[in-house]
């Protein structure tokens, strides 16, 4: 099922979009082969992580990606980085295909285009000084040649990022998990991007820490004029963060609204049952509240069902539904929701 | 009535080579039967080894129980024998870990798991602990529990597992099932499917729960009474809306603060906890918040706050907990 979504974000989400396409994602597809013997590998079938979804980010926006493990929304962000080489569909981030190029034409895009990762333990070199490891992308892209040049970039980096510049003579192991992250987000602002794949950036870290990171994330995007494709499965923290929200099932698109759309109408089943699931921190509201728990478990990619894939888990789902595959359509300006029974 | 556990002034260190981690320190607590605990808390405030010492499963070296009493049914925990609390372990007192891939063993078939713990605690033949061990699949939702028997853990999917890991901690009819993290592995939707078979169990069958997390959310959906830990002391207990609505600890204050919540205007600024948790190792005689503390004064960094009741089961650690309403109410 694919969400045309070639329509700006509305006003009502805030963002002036001042160019039209920003990033455009049309049809995207990333099938993983799965094969079978050691000698002979043959194909024997693929994992379908991210099965045709289509999106598009205004600059200066940030996109909340919502689903659960093995929705795809990392395999989207890959993609996005080109780090994985999609099946099918165009990435176009201003106008150019990334899929068309290759890696040497891809270099200055790189440049552009950066990413946070999860885990600030395995995302940073053990072996490295927090300060080569920040100089390093300036080196290697040759952004800035003079290394005491260099030294103050980084210093200007960590300073930003909240930290003190002597952690540039540090190494990871010396830092806790916040401030470790706070290396990871200098390191992606490095070489000056316009885009930042924020991939369960906050995941990890502890509330008191987390809300620090998300502060920083906002204040950079205000600073950098930044834009953010946030992916997350926290979603009170998705919510907070996002101007637009969309929420992935099983490599699908199922919904996409603003925020304020999405979380208070709430369309599609599934997306329905995400809210419900996720525990307010005020004991009154959780008493007041009705618990209808999603059943059943996510599906495996490699073998999806037909129709719908929401079908067997869901609650509105009729014959009809096992068989079609649902469109994408657009139920209120800017708000796309693929079902037939909403 | 007694109370069915009783922790006093218990201490729990690791003599490290960075020095001795004072992880959990004098911390006093009581669960009365039947009822649903909250110890919140972040990473490595000692919430886990607070638990963990019940059962004294510290690993020795380098941790080490070091003072305090634990009553449990009228038995010191921490002075009975080797062979006694093996009878209490995953009988009397079960637990379920974070990790169910890594708390199942992989080489052993869901049914011998099972089993293996009924033949043992209950005497029951492998024949009755088989009939058991499917009723308890099926109690726990897993769908065809006969053939569940016979298979791995890495058959089953994470939530699947985790309902084993609650058959399992359910088989021999516990008194109290220390729950650490249960559902932080897990997806939303799954984690709303386990927390609501375990609040159901728990109810129907008379069981007190301990759950340690650090999810805010989850506590106020399921505890009766909640514990607040930081820096391995409880620095604020009391009833589950006491501590959201009535919090009377800065950091209790700061942890609600810092969440995004779901039912609050969109985009408002969030207000973290300034800094860092301090270093276990190094601890001084003031209150191990006041760096962090908004409200700190001269007296936080000479004199370390007891727990003081303030009424109605509501108690906090704080030199300042007569002002903090008012307090509160200016910031």
């Amino acid at each position: 099922m694919t969400l045309a979504t070639e329509r700006q974000p509305s006003s009502e989400v805030g963002v002036q979009a001042a160019e039209p396409s920003f990033l455009e994602i049309r049809d995207l597809k990333m099938y993983f082969p799965v094969t079978e013997g050691t000698v002979h590998q043959k194909v024997v079938a693929h994992v379908k992580a991210v099965d045709g979804i289509s999106f598009s980010i205004a600059r200066g926006e940030t996109l909340g990606l919502v689903g659960e493990s093995g929705c795809g929304k990392t395999t989207v962000g890959r993609c996005i980085l080109q780090l994985e080489r999609s099946t099918d569909g165009q990435i176009l981030f201003k106008g150019r295909d990334l899929t068309q190029l290759d890696q040497k034409a891809l270099v200055p895009v790189r440049e552009k285009i950066q990413v946070i990762f999860q885990d600030p333990y395995s995302s940073l070199n053990p072996r490295m000084k927090i300060g080569s490891m920040l100089a390093e992308p300036m080196r290697v892209h040759g952004i800035i040649k003079d290394p005491k040049q260099r030294q103050a970039r980084v210093n200007e980096l960590l300073s930003v990022c909240g930290l003190d510049p002597k952690f540039s003579d540090r190494y990871p192991h010396e830092m806790s998990g916040g401030q470790r992250q706070r290396v990871g987000i200098a390191r992606a602002l490095a070489l000056n991007p316009e885009f930042i794949i924020c991939d369960e950036a906050v995941s990890a870290l502890d509330v008191s820490i987390q809300a620090q990171v998300i502060n920083l994330l906002e204040d950079l995007r205000r600073q950098f004029n930044l834009t953010y494709l946030f992916i997350a499965h926290d979603l009170s923290v998705v919510r907070h963060i996002s101007d637009r929200v969309a929420v992935m099932y099983l490599g699908n698109l199922v919904e996409l609204a603003g925020g304020d759309e999405l979380f208070d109408r709430p369309t599609h089943p599934y997306t329905r049952a995400l809210l419900d699931a996720v525990p307010i921190p005020d004991p009154e509201v959780e008493s007041h509240r009705a618990h209808k728990v999603l059943q059943g478990e996510v599906p495996s990619p490699m073998n999806p069902p037909s129709g719908c894939v929401f079908h067997p888990r869901c609650p509105l789902a009729v014959d009809s539904c096992r068989v079609s595959v649902p469109q994408g359509r657009e139920i209120s300006p800017g708000h796309w929701v693929a079902c037939s029974q909403v | 009535m007694p109370k069915l556990l009783e922790v006093k002034n218990l201490k729990t260190q690791f003599f490290t080579s960075a020095g001795v981690v004072r992880a959990v320190d004098d911390v006093s607590y009581d669960v009365e039967e039947g009822e649903t605990l909250a110890v919140v808390g972040e990473s490595g405030c000692g919430k886990s080894v607070s638990a963990m010492s019940i059962l004294r499963l510290i690993p020795w070296p380098p941790g080490k129980v070091v003072g305090g009493t634990i009553h449990f049914m009228g038995e010191d925990l921490l002075t009975v024998s080797e062979d006694e609390i093996r009878t209490i372990r995953g009988r009397k007192i079960s637990m379920v870990f974070q990790e169910p891939m890594t708390s199942l063993n992989p080489v052993l078939s869901i049914g011998l798991q099972l089993t293996e713990t009924m033949q043992h605690h209950l005497g029951l033949s492998l024949e009755a602990a088989n009939k058991r061990a499917v009723e308890l699949l099926a109690r726990v939702g897993i769908a065809d529990p006969e053939r569940r028997l016979d298979q791995y853990p890495h058959h089953l999917s994470g939530g699947m597992r985790q309902r084993v890991m609650i058959a399992l901690a359910l088989s021999c009819d516990p008194k109290l099932i220390i729950a650490d993290e249960p559902t932080t592995a897990l997806d939303v939707t799954i984690q709303a499917q386990i927390l609501e078979l375990m609040k159901e169990l728990t109810r129907e069958l008379g069981v007190a729960l301990i759950v340690i997390t650090h999810n805010l959310g989850i506590v106020a959906r399921y505890a009766d009474r909640v514990n607040v830990m930081y820096a391995g002391k409880m620095i604020e207990m009391g009833q589950a809306k006491q501590i959201y609505h009535d919090p009377l600890h800065p950091y209790t204050l700061g942890l609600l603060a810092s969440v995004p919540r779901m039912d609050q205007p969109r985009g408002e600024r969030l207000v973290p906890i300034i800094g860092q948790p301090p270093d276990l190792t190094r601890l001084d005689d003031g209150c191990a918040f006041r760096a962090r503390c908004r409200f700190a004064i001269d007296r936080c960094s000479n004199e370390i706050p007891s727990l003081q009741e303030t009424g109605d089961g509501h108690s906090v650690a704080c030199w300042r907990a007569n002002e903090i309403r008012d307090l509160r109410a200016a910031s």
